[in-house]
């Protein structure tokens, strides 16, 4: 498909937003996906936005069954998957409905006019044809006939591969689609259709037919007039090294593996299915070569039950969940606290309460991460800020567990989970030494000679020495009963219940002298307002604090990766500032710790839509605080 | 690991796994320094008594020995115990022992638990680490009462338990253990009683050379909130025409006198006969089928009159945890050790210079 003549005229772009839109059913998200590699091979720097329902297959044709794939990619280094479309492309009526809203005047669209028929209309919910009434006068649109000329190319095909029926060639037009759009933006295919080709070797009949939509579609856009120019985006400058685009869910997977050889350690995953974090699961069930065990449990409980166990037995365990899940897993986390062993926690966030939404994004798990246990049961909490990001922070919650003998609560969201970007390789050198040792000898002198005390603490980090079963002469046991503060025996004395509250608190608060100290990105120097998020919202946060700049205002950025405890530093940045804004999706959970901690009066901006916020958007309100 | 044969002359391929000790361990070797705080008269006493026993003869080293309880009188039991212990949260001891065993194949795991614990708050647990046949013995000590908490009615207790929590009298129906765990397929299940130490022992003895998951109710004196539930078992004058002893190919024969058996009526189910009846059944232990067992099972008190005891199901089949392990040496011989790095850059990359 290189090479070929092109007479049309090429715009040259700095940036683009791109949004698939179709039925579930439709391939959305395999052809985002495919879209995107084919963007990350050309050398964009790009950021990406899946957004499907819920329901497996929800009414096809209907607008609860749409989804969606958002693509943004850029000559520049962006941050998040952008806005608004520059580009729509719907697959039927109902796509078209739920996604127009956001696409500005002037935007180009694609409608597969076959899939335009009277009764995907009434389903779509429209009284009349949105394609004839006038309605979309304010956009480019493209008509094209995507099925029939999809089911065309198909039936053209000469293959000796075998023949398709007329279903399973109506649903490569997704190909066609892509192939389409890969014209368009000057996109390379050949990666596609190695994809394809491997995707359907054992139906090489289908890998044919979806090859031939893919330049159907390339073809149709190259010899038809429908578009009157292409574009161009220019490969983005990034830092020199290897790049791969990674998703969070997966960034978080390989940050577990990384953080089982460099503790040490075999990695053990207990856990239940659960929208939005199965992803996880699923990943590191493939890794049995690492010595990976994952475990499928009967039930939440089970999942953090057993990976505890494992931890007892010297193993990283870990559990990975979504809120519902969390708030399960309540007790035995507490257990973890007072057994005061390494455990990893993963939540991947999702709209609640309750099943809420479950393959939307929230972060309103905050205050459950930080306070949702029986007991004064402190732990630490942290949280990536970006897909990448995913990787590092797996690492940090495995060397804050096994450093300080103490379940770790790592906070991602379905944004961030789903959501991918380029990620620059680490070398092997760039990864942490968290080389762990587990106890061999007594530590206690006593009356009967020596002994082993599994509660007496390393004078530094306050942590308890970890001893595992096969360890001659340490054989000790522990417990949800409250200890003796050294001896680990059971204690029901009120002054050692209060010290032992105390040490448990001491020993998480000390964490924050081994953190890193919170950053203030402040280019000018001079501003007055700090705008200070967490997880997710960096993007757009980031991406709304340039567009603030550009305008010659002045905000500072400084962003979280430890909720709990937070950095030392963190009160004197505050109220170094004349005000302080907090961007969250929840209703102001940060905002209220930061308030109770530091006196600090910050202003919240809350929305819970399911959906991350958008660089306009934050760029607004900063605006208005800062002109306020 | 230098694998010799065991104290005890049993072995199976997951104990083989467990190293075993040259020194010679004794009952003192397994009782810790803590004192024991049961009720006095409690029967949990005689049932720590027998497991302190046992363990030596095992021949596995203390320190490879790990006992994980729930919440409950009886899971107070690790304290007691001078090997690895875990006094974990309500229930939850199947789920927390199956992460061990599975990860920690050098290890003899055991689950310490009561009626309330496995059975109400714990039970889908249970069901899960017996239906996967992980490699723990599940030691349920069954009072039928809630002792930790005062005396309320527990998921064993019969209907119409005046407790205080059922001053009218219970309405549910309790679980019959055994019929539970046999409905899930557990690969082995027995049943012993707290005051008989040699049949205890014998049947912990055959838990141990089970590969994969035991389950063995132990019948236990709660002599504070429901003394007396077992005493038609233990009572000398009743106990021989109470009890059947269950012993694997050998005819099922019961009574003072040795004069009744048990035989399959014409219902399907089983019913006492005379010993001499010619259709007096043979305990199979080792059926594949877990029926005729789950058909012992129903013979428990009440009407049919006799309670069996003794090892009902001893079945070898694969444990989660050697199929588990055997995936990811497989793995590993298949398709060479883990490489980080590789991992890491796996899938489409692209340099930028």
């Amino acid at each position: 498909m290189s090479g070929q003549v092109r007479d049309r005229q090429i715009h040259r772009l700095d940036r683009v937003v791109i949004r698939f839109a179709g039925d579930s059913g439709d391939g959305m998200q395999l052809t985002g996906e495919q879209f995107t590699s084919e963007t990350a091979a050309f050398g964009n720097d790009l950021s990406t936005l899946p957004d499907f329902p819920a329901e497996i297959r929800a009414p096809a044709g209907t607008p609860a069954g749409v989804s969606g794939f958002q693509l943004h990619f850029s000559d520049h280094d962006i941050l998040t998957p952008g806005d608004a479309p520059n580009m729509l492309v719907a697959m039927n009526p109902a796509a078209l409905k739920s996604n127009l809203k956001d696409l500005p005047n002037g935007a180009d669209l694609v409608v597969n006019t076959d899939a335009f028929t009277g009764a995907n209309l009434k389903k779509a919910g429209y009284s009349s044809d949105p394609l004839s009434d006038g309605s979309l006068d304010e956009y480019r649109v493209h008509r094209v006939p995507l099925s029939s000329m999809t089911i065309d190319a198909v039936n053209a095909l000469e293959s000796s591969a075998g023949t398709v029926n007329k279903k399973e060639a109506e649903r490569a037009k997704n190909m066609f689609a892509l192939g389409l759009m890969s014209w368009l933006y000057q996109r390379p295919t050949d990666g596609v259709i190695t994809f394809l080709e491997k995707k359907f070797a054992k139906r090489p009949e289908i890998a044919a037919a979806n090859v031939a939509a893919l330049r159907a579609g390339y073809n149709y856009g190259e010899t038809t007039e429908t578009f009157a120019v292409t574009y161009e985006v220019a490969p983005a400058r990034m830092k020199p090294g290897m790049y791969r685009r990674i998703s969070g869910n997966t960034a978080l997977s390989y940050g577990l593996v990384a953080a089982a050889e460099l503790t040490g350690l075999p990695l053990f995953l207990g856990s239940y299915p659960i929208t939005p974090a199965s992803d996880i699961l699923h990943e590191l069930s493939k890794h049995k070569r690492f010595g990976i065990r994952t475990f499928q449990a009967e039930d939440e409980i089970a999942g953090v039950g057993a990976a505890l166990g494992a931890s007892f037995g010297g193993s990283l365990g870990v559990t990975t969940t979504s809120g519902p899940g969390l708030a399960l897993k309540t007790e035995t986390i507490g257990l973890a606290v007072a057994l005061e062993l390494p455990l990893i926690i993963v939540d991947i966030q999702r709209g609640g309460p309750s099943t809420g939404l479950p393959t939307k994004t929230e972060q309103a798990d905050l205050g459950m991460a930080v306070n949702g246990r029986n007991g004064e049961a402190p732990l630490p909490v942290i949280a990536p800020r970006s897909p990448a990001d995913c990787f590092d922070a797996a690492i940090e919650a495995a060397r804050l567990a096994t450093k300080y003998r103490t379940p770790v609560i790592l906070l991602s969201d379905g944004y961030l989970a789903n959501g991918s970007e380029p990620w620059l390789l680490p070398g092997r050198a760039d990864l942490p030494d968290l080389t762990v040792s587990f106890a061999t000898e007594p530590n206690h002198s006593g009356d009967k000679g020596l002994e082993f005390w599994p509660y007496l603490r390393d004078s530094e980090t306050l942590a308890r020495p970890w001893a595992v079963p096969g360890t001659p002469g340490l054989e000790h046991r522990i417990g949800g009963l409250e200890k003796a503060d050294g001896s680990g025996g059971i204690s029901y004395d009120p002054a050692n219940h209060d010290r032992m509250v105390r040490l448990r608190q001491a020993k998480i608060e000390g964490i924050a002298r081994d953190i890193a100290p919170l950053e203030v990105d402040d280019p000018s120097a001079q501003a007055r307002v700090l705008v200070l998020g967490w997880g997710s919202t960096y993007g757009p946060i980031a991406a709304g604090c340039r567009r603030v700049r550009a305008k010659g205002l002045y905000v500072a950025q400084a962003h979280l990766r430890h909720l709990f405890p937070f950095p030392d530093n963190t009160g004197e940045v505050l109220r170094a500032y004349d005000k302080v804004l907090v961007p969250e999706m929840n209703l102001g959970q940060l905002r209220a710790m930061v308030r109770a901690e530091f006196l600090v009066d910050a202003i919240g901006y809350n929305q819970v839509r399911g959906l991350p916020f958008k660089a306009a958007e934050l760029a607004g309100v900063l605006e208005d605080v800062i002109n306020q | 690991m230098t694998v010799t044969t065991n104290h005890a002359g049993i072995s199976n391929r997951l104990l083989d796994l467990i190293p075993v000790t040259d020194r010679p361990q004794t009952r003192k070797d397994f009782t810790s320094d803590q004192e024991v705080r049961w009720c006095p008269g409690c029967g949990d006493y005689a049932i720590l008594a027998t497991v302190q026993g046992f363990l030596p003869e095992l021949g596995i080293a203390r320190e490879n020995i790990a006992f994980i309880s729930g919440i409950g009188c009886s899971s107070r039991f690790p304290y007691y115990l001078q090997t690895y212990g875990m006094h974990s949260i309500h229930g939850r001891a199947p789920a927390i022992a199956t992460g061990l065993a599975v990860s920690r194949p050098d290890l003899s795991v055991w689950v310490v638990t009561g009626d309330g614990d496995a059975l109400s708050i714990g039970g889908n647990h249970l069901l899960h680490a017996l239906r996967r046949n992980v490699n723990i013995k599940i030691l349920m000590f069954n009072n039928r009462i809630y002792g930790l908490t005062k005396g309320q009615y527990s998921p064993t207790s019969e209907v119409g338990k005046i407790t205080k929590s059922t001053p009218f009298g219970s309405l549910d129906r309790p679980y019959n253990a055994i019929s539970l765990v046999l409905g899930a397929e557990a690969s082995f299940v027995a049943r012993s009683i707290d005051s008989d130490r040699a049949h205890l022992t014998s049947v912990l003895r055959a838990a141990a050379a089970h590969p994969g998951s035991a389950f063995v109710e132990i019948f236990q004196n709660c002599n504070i909130f429901n003394d007396g539930a077992f005493d038609a078992l233990k009572d000398r004058s009743s106990k021989d025409d109470a009890t059947l002893r269950l012993v694997h190919d050998k005819p099922m024969i019961f009574g003072a006198d040795l004069d009744k058996g048990i035989r399959r009526s014409a219902s399907g189910d089983l019913e006492i006969c005379a010993a001499t009846d010619e259709d007096v059944l043979v305990h199979n232990a080792r059926a594949a089928e877990p029926s005729q067992a789950f058909a012992l099972s129903r013979l428990t008190g009440g009407s049919a009159g006799v309670t069996p005891i003794g090892v009902f199901r001893d079945v070898d089949t694969p444990t989660y945890d050697e199929q588990l392990n055997t995936q990811i040496a497989e793995a590993r011989t298949r398709q060479g050790d883990g490489d980080l790095m590789a991992l890491l850059s796996s899938g489409d990359t692209w340099t930028v210079s």
